[in-house]
């Protein structure tokens, strides 16, 4: 049974995305709302695509913006568009582009929509700096004051320590374990290795390179001019190290654990910034408008873990969903795309994929098998590319699709893990 | 028995609750004029008002959409024969709008473009409210007419909003937005227009019971100090003077009358109206009035023309909301900057990503400049960048309405990327070259679809210059040429059609006149000298300061078109071709005739380029009479000519052309409309002479020697010129 099965098929036109930046370096002045602009309004002229045509665009973000929490909304609020377009957004964590693709592919297979955009963006150069509890008090209070000596009232409350400003952290709020942390635990509960973690990073950075020379992740892009003197233009991802070597990798000190540790800046995904879109049509949409689509939605599946357990596994429970909802098994897959948040995690998600206790808990009866390396992420991941958070979804599918066309391949497989424990897997048919 | 009159009325009564409510509705007009029958109508209406015992107040609002008064008819103007005709028609209007001031409440509801006559009725009222819609201004723009407020303006608005706001607004003609006339007390308070009328109503009774009275807007600290007594004033009106004579350099009548006028309400000697109707009335007599009042009717009638000569079954022009622009040079860039905002997707391509970035840089500088002067709003901003992208591809242009190229000016070049533009868009796009010399035909040779190439030479700074050369060739179809003129219009352009040849028309005439000025360098006279005579004849900047903006090799390269194609007359001179070879490009290479600091911005003569010309630092003395005469001769000589190949399609466009094209001195109509005023046989006589000296360069026209011989002129010496 395929989950679009009795619905209509769903077609991903095309995808684009901006160049990923580590943050803090050229996408530094862009808020996510901007980058996602950015990219959305290329992908309509890309496509040459009428405004007119879309029905609505669903966008992803991470950290959000406190003025403007509906990206989905200020994205579509676009000259390109119109101020008609129906737009939300969602949060899945890393996985939220890949729940806005799925919300636009259920809204187009249900009938309800024939195209949409949707993607993601995410600027952790532009985090919101909070006041302290203590202090946002004090400021509410003063703001219902009166008159002057009230107001001073309020601000007579305020002792040095509530002026500290708070920054978000990438921990879980339930269990106060940050991302690091989690994937430390995984590897030692998984037995990855130090040198396999470096290993896998070193691999990443070397395939990014490669795509990018030849072209093939390169097509993926667009520049971006910067403003405001658009001196500065990105023009491929900043992240990816062509001269990594296995020695520098080693070199590194772990971060989370000193000791016993094997995590490090350098088999981590990096702060990213950017954004990625997808365009999304019904398979009578696109061919009406005169599309060849880079691929179809076969199916897609989510799955959740304890938090407190294995963070990033959640994919090792959505993956063989999302296979069984496509009626395929992982033989029948031609290329995978696994996000990489950490070395250590691909690598669990790996073992967990061939896992007879994983296998239980999917409620399967063998595991899903062993992912030939020949076939994974194939131009690096988000070690070397970069992972801005609601993003990350958009490129992966874009990727995956771009790369099973040029490969002839039948059937993909993407991944994602998420905070919250939580994962999300879809297949992908060729056009 | 008298019969009854059934032509529709401009103004209607109704009366409720003791309310007179007038509603200013000109019948078969998009706005709301004054003409002498409706102030007939008006003065009537509030005649009835006055007697009759049961209205206490009244409303006066306008039943046009988006228009208040557009003030008052200006063909009307056209009648006065004599300044004291004009001086009559001012004194009946401050009769009239007397008798309003010093009759019952009333309360103008003013929402939509309010202007001139409009304003002055405005001022007498009571009680003004305004909408605060963006479509609400008011200004006072007679000074732009050449002309002075008449009705009343001079005196009613300084009593209002203060001396040194008032000069503002009657000195520039400025337009006063919603929140602005509140702030200067212009206005008494702003509303949405949905509640416009019944607030007015309410206002209206509150003045008539005597629960609300006007009371002036307490003053500032400057208005105190200057605006309140004799001397304070005489500051400001030195001042205004100084700034008026700065910007006009004298050549304008108005704004010094208009001066004058205030200056008269303020006197314990003088009366300040009869000395507005008076200046008024002398105004309107003079040239510059007219002539100001001529380009009035002539843009006016210009914006019905859609540049096609068969009106039969006249096309609909296509809509055009995709562009795309071929090189983010200066041109293209700029040429991005104003259809952002005209709300078309731009897309601009060049040959990296570089030059696509200082593109978008240009066109940033544009935008930022409107965020700065509040013109837009931070997300309109936003809305206007990202409206423009860039590409070093053709991505983007599959769905182009129309393409401009503004690539670098090579025949070959030209055809290279008309063919590339060609596989890309799809079949209907027009495809325009911003090309300012290669003839259109010759660029369109190359095109698969001809009849979709035009020409759309747009003037830089494209943001600032307000005239589009569209340059049609034999084989247009005509829905180009008019969805061209449509979308040059959208992007608030004075678009004139020209035909097809060397140069078209504004640089064609151009040419002579700068050339002419290239010989006055040959000779050895002074830079100075050349280019004083010609800004005080009234052109913006001198011709030697034009082809150091313009860069010399642009204006060689042009110049050398010409002269391939017209011979003797237009002959290059010695000396641009001599500093050009010298390296001096002009501004852009910050060193030409003039001297250019760091920034770029121009400083006086550099004197060591004498050293380049054929008489060194050896100066040569010319009258600055004989200066323009040698360059704006060779100029009106071209004109003509451009009218006879049939270049240009009327004479009118040909004066619109040079006015806003190239600078010609508004005031003085435009080439045609000053062969007009000096007469077409003391034209000929002058170049004749010229000819006799220049032999060669001056040759009249053949139509202009017709024409001096019987008498002739281009436009009918009385009534409507258009």
């Amino acid at each position: 049974m395929t989950s679009h099965g009795s619905l209509r098929r769903v077609a991903i036109v095309t995808g684009v995305r901006t160049p990923f930046a580590k943050a803090g370096t050229l996408f530094k002045s862009l808020s996510a709302i901007e980058l996602g602009r950015l990219c959305v309004a290329e992908l309509i002229q890309r496509t040459n695509l009428n405004g007119s045509d879309v029905d609505a665009v669903v966008f992803g973000t991470v950290v959000q913006s406190v003025q403007a929490p509906n990206i989905a909304r200020e994205v579509s609020l676009m000259p390109l568009l119109g101020k008609t377009v129906d737009a939300w957004s969602v949060s899945r964590a890393c996985a939220s582009a890949n729940q806005a693709i799925a919300d636009a592919a259920d809204q187009i297979a249900l009938g309800h929509m024939d195209c949409v955009i949707a993607g993601g963006a995410e600027s952790l150069s532009n985090v919101p700096i909070l006041h302290s509890p203590a202090f946002a008090d004090v400021l509410m209070a003063a703001n219902k004051a009166k008159n002057i000596s009230q107001k001073l009232g309020a601000f007579s409350k305020v002792r040095p320590k509530d002026l500290v400003p708070v920054a978000p952290a990438i921990a879980e709020p339930t269990t106060g374990e940050s991302m690091g942390q989690s994937a430390e635990k995984m590897a030692k509960l998984n037995g990855i290795s130090r040198e396999e973690q470096d290993e896998f990073a070193l691999r990443s950075h070397r395939l990014a390179a490669a795509g990018l020379r030849d072209g093939r992740l390169a097509a993926e892009m667009f520049p971006v001019y910067v403003p405001p003197r658009f001196e500065k233009i990105a023009t491929t991802d900043n992240g990816v190290r062509e001269d990594s070597t296995l020695e520098a990798l080693s070199a590194l000190k772990p971060v989370f654990d000193k000791r016993y540790g094997s995590v490090t800046a350098g088999n981590a995904s990096p702060l990213t910034d950017g954004a990625a879109a997808v365009l999304l049509m019904s398979e009578e949409k696109a061919a009406a408008l005169g599309y060849q689509p880079i691929g179809y939605i076969r199916s897609y599946a989510s799955a959740a873990v304890d938090p407190g357990e294995q963070l990033l596994q959640a994919p090792v429970l959505a993956a063989p969903k999302a296979l069984q909802r496509a009626g395929l098994t992982l033989r029948d897959i031609d290329l995978v795309e696994m996000h990489e948040a950490f070395a250590a995690q691909v690598l669990s998600n790996l073992r967990g994929f061939e896992s007879p206790m994983w296998a239980e808990r999917a409620g399967l009866s063998q595991p899903i098998g062993e992912v030939d390396r020949a076939k994974l992420n194939v131009m690096g991941g988000s070690l070397s590319i970069g992972h801005p958070f609601g993003a990350t979804g958009a490129r992966v599918t874009t990727t995956l699709c771009n790369e099973l066309t040029r490969r002839g391949g039948q059937f993909g497989l993407l991944t994602v893990c998420a905070a919250g424990g939580l994962g999300f897997a879809m297949v992908i048919e060729r056009a | 028995m008298t019969a009854i009159d059934t032509t529709p009325r401009a103004i209607t009564m109704q009366v409720e609750d003791g309310i007179a409510v007038l509603t200013f509705d000109l019948p078969g007009s998009p706005v709301n004029v004054f003409s002498a029958a409706v102030q007939l109508e008006l003065r009537a209406s509030f005649a009835a008002i006055q007697r009759d015992p049961a209205i206490k107040a009244s409303v006066l609002l306008s039943g046009k959409r988006e228009n208040f008064i557009a003030g008052a008819d200006i063909e009307a103007f056209l009648a006065f024969r004599v300044a004291e005709d004009a001086e009559k028609a001012c004194r009946q209007g401050h009769a009239d709008f007397q008798e309003m001031a010093d009759g019952k409440p009333l309360v103008c509801a003013i929402h939509g473009a309010c202007l001139g006559g409009g304003t002055e009725l405005m001022l007498a009222a009571h009680w003004r409210i305004a909408t605060d819609s963006p479509k609400t201004a008011i200004s006072l723009p007679e000074v732009q007419l050449g002309l002075i407020p008449g009705a009343g303006g001079t005196q009613r608005l300084p009593a209002l909003i203060g001396l040194q706001a008032a000069l503002d607004m009657i000195l520039t003609g400025k337009t006063i937005r919603a929140k602005k006339a509140l702030q200067l007390g212009l206005v008494d308070e702003i509303v949405h227009p949905s509640i416009l009328r019944r607030v007015a109503v309410q206002r209206a009774q509150e003045l008539a019971a005597g629960t609300r009275r006007h009371e002036a807007k307490p003053k500032g600290a400057s208005e105190m100090l200057l605006d309140e007594n004799p001397i304070g004033r005489a500051i400001v009106f030195r001042k205004a003077k100084e700034g008026v004579l700065s910007k006009t350099k004298g050549l304008y009548p108005a704004p010094l009358a208009a001066l004058d006028a205030v200056a008269a309400g303020y006197s314990s000697d003088g009366d300040g109206y009869q000395t507005e109707a008076r200046l008024f009335g002398e105004l309107s007599m003079t040239p510059e009035s007219q002539e100001l009042v001529f380009l009035f009717f002539a843009t006016t009638a210009l914006k019905r023309d859609m540049g096609v000569d068969d009106l039969t079954d006249l096309p609909k022009a296509l809509p055009i909301s995709r562009l795309g622009i071929l090189g983010a040079g200066f041109m293209g860039a700029g040429i991005a900057s104003v259809a952002s905002p005209a709300g078309t997707i731009v897309r601009m391509k060049d040959a990296d990503v570089t030059r696509v970035g200082k593109g978008l840089a240009a066109v940033r500088e544009v935008m930022r400049d409107k965020l700065v002067k509040k013109q837009v709003t931070r997300p309109q901003f936003d809305d206007l960048m990202l409206s423009v992208s860039g590409t070093t591809d053709y991505t983007g242009f599959g769905n182009a309405d129309l393409v401009i190229e503004a690539v670098f000016e090579d025949l070959q070049v030209k055809h290279q990327v008309l063919r590339e533009i060609e596989g890309v868009v799809p079949a209907r796009a027009i495809i325009a070259s911003n090309t300012s010399t290669i003839p259109i035909a010759r660029i369109a040779s190359a095109s698969a679809r001809p009849e979709r190439v035009l020409g759309m030479h747009f003037f830089s700074p494209v943001h600032k210059m307000p005239l589009l050369e569209i340059i049609t060739h034999p084989g247009n179809d005509r829905q180009v040429v008019v969805s061209a003129v449509a979308y040059g219009r959208k992007l608030g352009k004075t678009v004139i059609v020209v035909r097809d040849g060397p140069g078209f028309y504004a640089n064609r005439v151009l040419s002579p006149y700068v050339n002419a000025a290239g010989l006055l360098l040959d000779e050895g006279v002074s830079i100075e000298a050349i280019d004083e005579a010609l800004v005080k004849f009234g052109f913006p900047v001198g011709p030697i300061t034009l082809v150091d903006e313009v860069g010399l090799d642009v204006a060689t390269k042009a110049g050398a078109i010409v002269a391939e194609a017209f011979g003797a007359r237009m002959a290059p001179n010695e000396s641009i071709q001599r500093v050009i070879r010298a390296g001096r490009l002009g501004r852009k290479g910050k060193r030409g005739f003039y001297e250019y600091d760091d920034a770029g911005k121009k400083g006086g003569v550099d004197s060591s380029v004498y050293e380049l010309l054929p008489t060194g630092q050896k100066r040569a003395t010319e009258t600055a009479a004989r200066i323009v005469q040698r360059c704006v001769y060779a100029m009106l000589n071209e004109a003509v000519l451009c009218l006879e190949d049939g270049i240009l399609r009327s004479p009118r466009d040909g004066d619109i052309g040079a006015v806003f094209g190239i600078g010609f001195p508004p005031f003085r109509g435009g080439p045609f409309r000053f062969i007009d005023r000096t007469g077409a046989d003391a034209v000929v006589a002058t170049l004749d002479a010229l000819e006799r000296e220049f032999p060669g360069r001056y040759q009249a026209a053949a139509m202009l020697r017709a024409m001096a011989a019987q008498g002739g002129r281009f436009y009918p010496a009385h009534g409507k010129p258009v």
